[in-house]
């Protein structure tokens, strides 16, 4: 071996412990999931057998529970999207206005983001509890006094529901952030030039902060996405997919067969999911390619 | 001219307004889970009072020890620390080999890592889960430690290499002439130059860890090894009705949390925005 190729090898030392420890928990669990899509098996047997595709046969014709869990997710997934994300951006318009106050406001909104799925959705689960919660506490207070044992969380018709107020509550505070940060890199000449020339406002804004914030957005979009979709501590902390799988979403479905035994259907059921993901992705960054045009 | 400054200034009452309602929204949970805790079993379920009648410190007390968040706030202590070591250490190191030597394959591996950062894998747990067990690593601290590590590195590889390529070169070469070894280099030069990345990428990991649930919840059963995450639903799960208490455990889970968060959201804030307006 010559000088040079022995030290491109020596030099491997160096990204040796990232490549084998990457190697072993992440990317083989990755192969390992396709792998085992395809077969039967209850992670005890020494025999896996196989089945081809007739798992995702099972799941893609056969399992409305996992279609109502992927719409659960998307309902959660429109709400982010419109009123989290419309919130967000109305607040970063407000605060890039080189108001008072803009750090604390900026501190505070990014404070819910922080917490950790389980600490927010126990605080919200005693926010709603329907005998002692403040919530029915304040609606009975202002008049509202068919809510006074409401049960939130375990009512089919509001559990959804609440839990994706919860979800934007924690969720709005970091498309702010990203939003706030895209609006100031935005040259306030521009602005500048277009009021002498004598555009208002919302002109303005359609003219100038639309068509400059349009990467952002989508970045904004599909870290919504990707993040509602793959809920999982919220539901988990406050009504684990109850009441009667009104609110499961897919990776507690996941977590439920996987929980069963039944590890071949439940990383199908992971393959299925994670390919939908990257198609809603791709055809995020698709539009926004064609709009930027 | 004066219509236009009474104009100006309802918009700005109007804008104060809104944002402070909505950042009353941000806190008040937070402050009703502070103050729950401190109230007795009692007066939780007869009055309603914003603040306590009698701050029952003693809550605390019982959640730390007879409650046993004590233990788990331990526990995610060592998970925190050995994962944030491990990734930092790691990812350090690779991210220097990416960014300033030569060896082979060095283009595929690391596309391969950027590549789980854009691409959506849920449900990897799975097969972890079956992984850990055939290692004997399940139920595990090493177990779980070694999946926090793993799971930050492709971030923290990414992040320090564009750190490390954008370091003026001539101070490693200078370096070199006067024989440091490459691993010299890396640790006496690069490294402490890294500092500004390597924070971010310590508090970053630090918060996402002592977050983690689910993969706590797929690897560990043994209480005694539970981080404050699993400790907490564990808690709820056999104790429903104690909401003092609970809330106690939720605010020892939360205090770490907040004072990173206050001593370093200039860091958190600027690293969330120009990694996502980056990438």
């Amino acid at each position: 071996m010559n000088k040079a190729a022995k030290e491109k090898t020596i030099n491997l030392l160096f990204i040796l412990p990232a490549v084998a420890l990457f190697s072993i928990f992440s990317l083989y669990p990755i192969i390992r999931t396709v792998q085992l899509s395809f077969y039967k098996w209850d992670g005890i047997a020494t025999t896996m057998q196989f089945v081809g595709l007739l798992q995702y046969k099972d799941i893609i014709f056969h399992n409305p529970a996992f279609w109502k869990s992927m719409a659960n997710a998307a309902y959660v997934t429109t709400l982010a999207l419109t009123f989290q994300n419309g919130l967000a951006l109305l607040l970063a318009l407000l605060v890039s206005r080189e108001i008072r106050g803009e750090n604390i406001y900026r501190t505070i909104f990014f404070l819910p983001p922080v917490l950790s799925g389980i600490v927010v959705g126990l605080i919200w689960k005693w926010i709603y509890d329907g005998n002692y919660g403040i919530l029915n506490h304040f609606l009975t207070g202002v008049g509202l006094s068919h809510f006074t044992n409401f049960a939130w969380l375990a009512e089919i018709k509001t559990s959804l529901t609440a839990v994706a107020v919860v979800h934007m509550w924690k969720g709005f505070g970091y498309g702010f952030i990203i939003l706030l940060a895209g609006l100031q890199t935005i040259p306030k000449e521009l602005y500048e030039a277009a009021k002498v020339d004598g555009a208002d406002s919302w002109q303005q804004f359609k003219h100038i902060t639309v068509p400059s914030m349009i990467p952002v957005f989508t970045v904004v979009a599909i870290l919504t996405i990707l993040g509602s979709m793959q809920i999982f501590d919220l539901i988990y902390s406050m009504t684990q997919g109850g009441p009667a799988g009104h609110t499961h979403v897919p990776i507690t479905r996941i977590y439920q067969f996987m929980g069963n035994g039944e590890f071949g259907y439940s990383t199908a059921m992971s393959v299925i999911f994670g390919c939908l993901l990257l198609a809603v992705s791709f055809i995020q960054i698709e539009v926004s390619r064609r709009m930027n045009k | 001219m004066n219509d236009a400054r009474l104009k100006n200034n309802l918009v700005n009452i109007l804008t104060h307004v809104i944002l402070i309602v909505i950042a009353l929204s941000c806190v008040f949970p937070v402050f009703w889970m502070f103050s729950s805790s401190l109230k007795t079993q009692e007066e939780i379920f007869t009055k309603m009072n914003l603040l306590p009648e009698h701050w029952n410190w003693a809550n605390y007390a019982i959640a730390w020890m007879k409650a046993d968040f004590g233990k788990y706030f331990l526990n995610s202590l060592i998970y925190t620390f050995a994962g944030v070591f491990g990734v930092v250490f790691i990812s350090s190191l690779a991210a220097y080999g990416f960014a300033r030597l030569e060896m082979w394959g060095k283009n595929i591996f690391f596309y391969l890592l950027i590549s789980t950062l854009l691409i959506p894998i849920p449900g990897v747990f799975v097969p972890l889960y079956l992984l850990l067990k055939k290692m004997g690593l399940l139920d595990t601290r090493t177990g779980l430690i070694l999946c926090y590590i793993s799971g930050g590195l492709a971030f923290g590889i990414f992040l320090l290499r564009s750190f490390f390529e954008d370091l003026p070169k001539e101070i490693e070469e200078a370096a070199r002439i006067d024989g440091a070894s490459k691993f010299g280099v890396y640790w006496r030069i690069a490294l402490p130059l890294a500092r500004p990345a390597l924070a971010t990428l310590v508090i970053f990991n630090c918060l996402s860890i002592w977050n983690e649930f689910l993969l706590a919840l797929v690897i560990l059963q043994d209480t005694a090894k539970m981080p404050i995450q699993r400790g907490l639903m564990v808690f709820q799960g056999t104790h429903i009705t104690d909401y003092p208490l609970l809330m106690a455990g939720l605010t020892i889970a939360t205090i770490p949390v907040l004072i990173v968060y206050l001593l370093m959201q200039k860091h958190i804030i600027k690293g969330i925005a120009s990694g996502a307006l980056k990438g």
